[in-house]
């Protein structure tokens, strides 16, 4: 690059010119649980910060009485970025887990690969309605959990918890470190292929 | 993270840029659709739509644009339509997504993306 630096993005990490495919897997979780910190571990980006709005043109009917009180609602969202090879570039999203996002999750969602969801054991019930909309959506998705400290209760414990079939992955994570949380992505991508081969399987047999 | 400007955005800022249109064809642009200019700005273009295409050079997200520009996705998205609409930008759209219909992507194209992970 020459010296204009006015373009703020020309001096950011510009993807290769051959980059053509998007994907995108999305971290949900409640509020402190370390999404943010997961990304930022395996982005090859500074995670960066934007907003999506909805208006009340664009709401539909699933939440009438929420919308009534404010025509526009904002939603900031963090995401990273890991270049897989020239092609394909896979976006990680951060979403709030809160109830009050759910119209980021529908837009964030549609066309996701799959989600990981991140949960705290002292506070499990923050994921519920996260991982009851991923069921919704039909969205594959693992669970991770974070270990700021010493966990006090075994996986299994917490798969009863969250009330998930056997064949949902739930595994161990420190968010805070960058293999840990690439052995997340690699654990969900692991999920997804081996869901794609088996429904494969199923088509070919019927 | 950085935190955009979008906090202190001046609403009628968003109204002017947009020419006052409030929804894009949103179907045309994912997130995560990859941008790339295909021309240099011109004299007297919108200088949203200048920066877009000095950002562009290379491939850039939907949403990294939107970081950039701290401007709201959906607004991003009414300004990338009038450059595609005239030429200015191509988009090259996702094709790995999982489909509407609820399936997966192809398992190839997840074993990649396995592979790739593992290889980081």
């Amino acid at each position: 690059m020459h010296s204009r630096t006015s373009d703020r993005a020309d001096v950011r990490a510009p993807l290769r010119a051959s980059a053509s495919d998007g994907l995108k897997i999305v971290v949900v979780g409640g509020f402190g649980v370390g999404k943010t910190t997961m990304v930022q571990s395996v982005s090859e980006i500074r995670p960066l910060s934007t907003e999506e709005t909805m208006t009340q043109a664009g709401v539909g009917i699933d939440d009438a009485s929420f919308v009534q009180s404010k025509t526009t609602t904002t939603v900031a969202f963090d995401f990273g970025r890991i270049s897989l090879d020239e092609q394909m570039v896979l976006y990680l999203f951060g979403a709030p887990g809160q109830e009050r996002f759910w119209f980021l999750w529908d837009r964030l969602f549609a066309g996701t690969l799959g989600a990981v969801v991140l949960v705290d054991t002292n506070r499990l019930a923050d994921s519920w309605y996260a991982i009851d909309r991923l069921e919704y959506h039909g969205t594959p998705f693992i669970v991770a959990r974070n270990n700021f400290t010493e966990p006090q209760h075994t996986l299994e414990e917490v798969r009863d918890a969250l009330d998930l079939p056997s064949d949902i992955p739930v595994i161990d994570c420190d968010a805070r470190d960058r293999d840990s949380s690439k052995a997340v992505l690699v654990a969900l991508a692991r999920h997804l292929y081996s869901l794609s081969t088996s429904s494969a399987a199923r088509e070919t047999t019927a | 993270m950085i935190r955009g400007p979008l906090d202190s955005e001046d609403p009628d800022r968003l109204y002017t840029v947009t020419g006052g249109r409030s929804r894009a064809d949103e179907s045309v642009f994912d997130m995560v659709t990859l941008i790339v200019s295909e021309s240099e700005p011109s004299l007297g273009m919108q200088s949203e739509h200048v920066k877009i295409l000095r950002m562009c050079r290379r491939p850039m997200a939907v949403v990294e644009i939107s970081s950039y520009l701290g401007m709201p996705v959906s607004v991003v998205k009414i300004l990338l339509c009038d450059l595609l609409d005239t030429g200015k930008i191509t988009a090259r759209h996702p094709h790995a997504a999982r489909p509407d219909n609820g399936g997966l992507p192809e398992p190839e194209t997840l074993k990649k993306v396995l592979v790739a992970l593992q290889n980081l």
